[in-house]
């Protein structure tokens, strides 16, 4: 037998008490697993999204609001348009691997959801966008069969949502055209499994938008220099530059916030938790002053109780936040969709990302400020006289 | 005096006053005692005369507020010092076992556990043969892997005692050892008493308001209001 052995014990003489107190090291656990898995989730699934893109850099025009990529980003509206000779011009730039020119029209669709939406369709270029996007693979079907053909790519999720197959007909509400799809793509957990694809010159004849673009995607060559082709970028007239390492930190910005308050509320839940520590190991303590103090007159020092209570507090946190560990990584496909629901822009792609470092980590320390907390009681156990025992038996 | 050479405890002008209120009581008065090795001493005295106070200055557990008390030659406390916590610990393991008016077993510990728990805080680890034995002498056991609350007053007691002899102490001191018990259990605690003295060698105060109890005593000395009124 050792004090380990008599400090177990202990713990499961109130079992409600010691489950509840374990409960709230496992809440503040779960909240910080949680909370920097998130951290580590978003940024990779950020970077992947943005990586899927294919180009590095979009030309847009100018005027786009500074969020424009972020909206082109969500598939969204409001875009303005620039001459499609531009992206000519581009391609001209030494730096330039590759452009693709692409041009974005919503349409206000009243059938769709209870009180209608927009649907989006963004033309790209039959030539230039796939080579782009080396990366991208065909459920059924293909690419277009001409660069004006009336026919349309879904991504994965937007042929789910308009329920359409390979050789099925799409209808574009407004102008009351059908185009046929050609080709659905496989899941690529990016903004492209929303996407209705259309060829450029298609869009652009539908809509009656000839020789614009909205935006023009960007390969750099390996080799070359960001700063300087933007600064070149800008002598050009009528556009504007967003480069995707700006997206990302813009992004990231907004998220910050969010995250703030989150991590607040993180260490709140901790505080709270260590107050639950302190406050259920201190009743145990007063409670067992007695017995504290026979274990005094069998020979036990101060030393000896302080560590029989400190270990106390050491097992309610490990097995508290061990739990709170299995319920964060159990769970993380809920928070994940939760999060995603609160958050400016929330990439495709787990958000969540917990991994063994950061369990280990979080536990270590959860259960490091368990043992702070633990101190105060531990020490105050310590201090019990062996007198005390024999004493109250008076009563 | 017997044994004059085996003095184990000695108690010289001891008196503890305790504040009650803005007035003081004196629990104990100037009292002076010995026990010597392998006797048994009984005291006797009505309730509040200072017999559990005399008991617990005895075994180290509290401080006089004045005089002098004695383990073997060693000086625990007098006018000048006082031993340190650590130092009165390792006295409280190596001299004393202790036997509560209450038994005060620990409810969550079976029998053995409880027997052992001496040594948990010697780290000594030859513990369960020791125990075993200690078991068999006060015979309980067949009580070994049962809980404190599954056994009876008399039970306890033998388990307390058992208990307070694990670490071969040279002086047992018990408070009010039979107060809960029958007078069947109360004769066989009293020959168990008279077995330890007489095999060990060790020294026994007792603290009882059972007149007949005491008579298993070699000595009995009463209290009334914290004085000797009988020295031995
Ligand atoms: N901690 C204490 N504080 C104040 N008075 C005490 C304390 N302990 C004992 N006393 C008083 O000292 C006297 C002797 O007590 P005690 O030694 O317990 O007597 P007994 O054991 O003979 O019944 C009693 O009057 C008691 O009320
Ligand atoms: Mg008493």
């Amino acid at each position: 037998m050792t004090i380990v052995h008599i400090a177990c014990k202990n713990l499961l003489r109130k079992k409600v008490r010691s489950l509840l107190t374990m409960f709230g090291i496992a809440l503040s656990a779960w909240v910080l697993i949680s909370l920097f898995g998130f951290n580590a989730g978003y940024e990779s699934s950020l970077n992947r999204d943005i990586d899927s893109l294919g180009y590095q850099v979009l030309v847009t025009a100018k005027g786009c609001p500074y969020e424009a990529a972020t909206l082109m980003l969500k598939g969204g509206t409001g875009l303005r348009y620039m001459p499609q000779r531009i992206a000519d011009a581009i391609a001209q730039e030494s730096e330039v691997e590759a452009v693709t020119a692409m041009l974005m029209h919503t349409v206000f669709d009243p059938n769709k959801g209870e009180s209608g939406g927009y649907s989006a369709y963004l033309g790209v270029d039959p030539t230039t966008f796939p080579k782009m996007k080396p990366f991208m693979e065909f459920m059924h079907g293909g690419w277009f069969t001409q660069p004006d053909a009336l026919e349309a790519v879904l991504g994965y999720e937007a042929a789910e949502l308009e329920q359409r197959e390979v050789g099925d007909l799409l209808l574009i509400t407004e102008k009351n055209i059908e185009v046929k799809v050609v080709g659905v793509l496989k899941r690529t957990g990016t903004q492209d499994d929303g996407t209705i694809f259309l060829p450029l010159r298609t869009v652009q004849q539908i809509f009656g938008v000839t020789d614009v673009l909205t935006g023009i995607g960007v390969k750099l060559k390996h080799e070359a220099d960001i700063t300087r082709f933007e600064e070149k970028m800008y002598r050009l007239p009528d556009v504007q530059v967003v480069t995707m390492s700006q997206v990302k930190q813009t992004i990231m910005t907004l998220v910050t916030t969010a995250k703030v308050i989150v991590l607040s509320i993180a260490l709140i839940a901790v505080l709270i938790s260590m107050t639950g520590v302190m406050n259920t190991v201190l009743m145990s303590v007063m409670e067992r002053r007695q017995e504290l103090g026979i274990l005094k007159a069998l020979g036990a020092t101060s030393l000896d109780i302080f560590m029989l209570i400190w270990l106390e507090t050491f097992v309610l946190c490990v097995l508290g936040s061990c739990f709170g560990a299995v319920v964060a990584v159990t769970t993380s496909a809920l928070t994940d969709m939760l999060v995603r629901n609160i958050l400016p822009y929330a990439p495709r792609g787990g958000l969540m990302q917990i991994s063994m470092p950061l369990v280990v980590m979080t536990v270590g320390t959860v259960t490091g400020i368990g043992l702070v907390s633990g101190i105060y009681p531990s020490w105050q156990a310590g201090r019990v006289r062996p007198l005390d025992a024999i004493r109250s038996q008076e009563e | 005096m017997p044994q004059q050479h085996g003095q184990v405890l000695t108690a010289e002008c001891v008196s503890k006053l305790y504040r009650r209120g803005s007035e003081q009581v004196a629990a104990l008065n100037d009292v002076s005692l010995t026990v010597n090795r392998g006797e048994i001493l009984a005291c006797v005295g009505p309730s509040g005369s200072g017999k559990t106070t005399l008991l617990n200055i005895l075994g180290c557990l509290e401080n006089p507020t004045s005089g002098r008390v004695k383990v073997y030659e060693q000086i625990i406390v007098d006018e000048k010092k006082r031993l340190s916590e650590w130092a009165l610990t390792k006295i409280r393991r190596q001299v004393f076992g202790y036997i509560f008016q209450k038994f005060y077993l620990i409810p969550t510990l079976t029998v053995s556990e409880n027997v052992m728990l001496p040594f948990v805080f010697y780290r000594k680890h030859d513990a369960p043969a020791d125990v075993d034995s200690i078991l068999r002498f006060v015979g309980i056991e067949h009580r070994k892997y049962h809980l404190p609350v599954q056994l009876s007053g008399g039970e306890m007691q033998r388990v307390a005692i058992a208990r307070a002899l694990v670490n071969k102490p040279s002086v047992l001191l018990a408070d009010e050892p039979t107060g809960s018990l029958d007078s069947t259990r109360t004769e066989e605690i009293g020959e168990l008493f008279k077995q330890l003295c007489r095999t060990e060698g060790i020294a026994i105060v007792l603290v009882t308001h059972n007149l007949h109890f005491a008579q298993i005593a070699d000595r009995i000395i009463e209290l009334r209001d914290g004085k000797l009124s009988r020295p031995s």
